[in-house]
């Protein structure tokens, strides 16, 4: 039962990517951006990791795609048809992905990986995480915090009206 | 669902479709959108790896790092699509050359 479930969030998953990459409306991509985004919290939850999956829903789906969504509709005029958007050299860039989605399964199936199997952790993950982030990676956690700083103030220097 | 391979082969297939939108799209978001499905697929893979690797959180705080870094790196990109769509009237980044005469 478990397993046909992960097939079929791993199968949505990646045929939603494919709308996101193929299709020629981008609020369409947008929207299945969105599905993917779905798709790959849940595979966060089948690999124990609850606390990733909330943070991939809370930054990706609330913040992250609703930033390109207004970009979206920034730069387009919607009475006009200029929503939609081309592809071009599809075909050596479908040859250059495939090749290397082909390298690159064939490298992941030929290795044989150390898998080590594991109990499932009791309860959530956030406690031990939040004690690593104040321990180990503090330093790392300080300089995000400077870079996210640095990003806000320079996304409204470059957004503003030129005075 | 208990093989390490097969979260790395979605991975790898979401990270392929990610670089085929980078190479292929010429709107300025869609290529952003591409560069989030890699990300994503990277992200995967830490937590595979976490995962199947004794439950180590290090990479946990690994993959929450990394979607810090997406969630900047997309404000000021669209920052910069937006300005790039005041000053030139639009987003095809093959339009958007004029450093490079």
């Amino acid at each position: 039962m478990a397993d046909l479930v992960f097939w079929l969030i791993a199968v949505f998953t990646i045929a939603s990517a494919l709308v996101v990459v193929l299709n020629n409306q981008l609020l369409y991509s947008a929207v299945a951006l969105l599905f993917t985004l779905f798709g790959v919290a849940a595979l966060y939850i089948f690999l124990w990791a609850d606390f990733i999956a909330g943070v991939q829903l809370i930054v990706y789906i609330g913040g992250i795609l609703v930033l390109i969504i207004f970009g979206i509709m920034l730069t387009n005029r919607i009475s006009s048809v200029r929503l939609s958007q081309t592809n071009v050299q599809q075909g050596i860039g479908g040859v250059v992905s495939i090749w290397l989605m082909i390298l690159l399964g064939s490298i992941i199936s030929k290795t044989s990986w150390l898998e080590n199997q594991s109990v499932e952790p009791i309860g959530s993950t956030v406690h031990d995480i939040g004690i690593l982030l104040l321990t180990k990676y503090l330093l790392p956690f300080e300089a995000v915090s400077l870079l996210l700083l640095g990003a806000l103030i320079g996304a409204a220097v470059l957004s503003r009206e030129e005075t | 669902m208990d093989h390490l391979s097969n979260y790395l082969f979605i991975a790898a297939v979401l990270f392929s479709l990610g670089v085929f939108a980078v190479m292929t799209r010429r709107n300025g978001i869609a290529v952003l959108m591409g560069v989030e499905l890699m990300l994503n697929a990277a992200n995967i893979n830490f937590v595979a790896f976490s995962r199947f690797g004794g439950m180590n959180l290090d990479g946990h705080i690994f993959s929450l790092f990394v979607i810090v870094l997406a969630a900047a790196e997309a404000a000021v990109a669209l920052a910069i699509v937006i300005n790039i769509y005041n000053n030139l009237n639009t987003i095809n980044i093959d339009d958007a050359s004029e450093l490079r005469n």
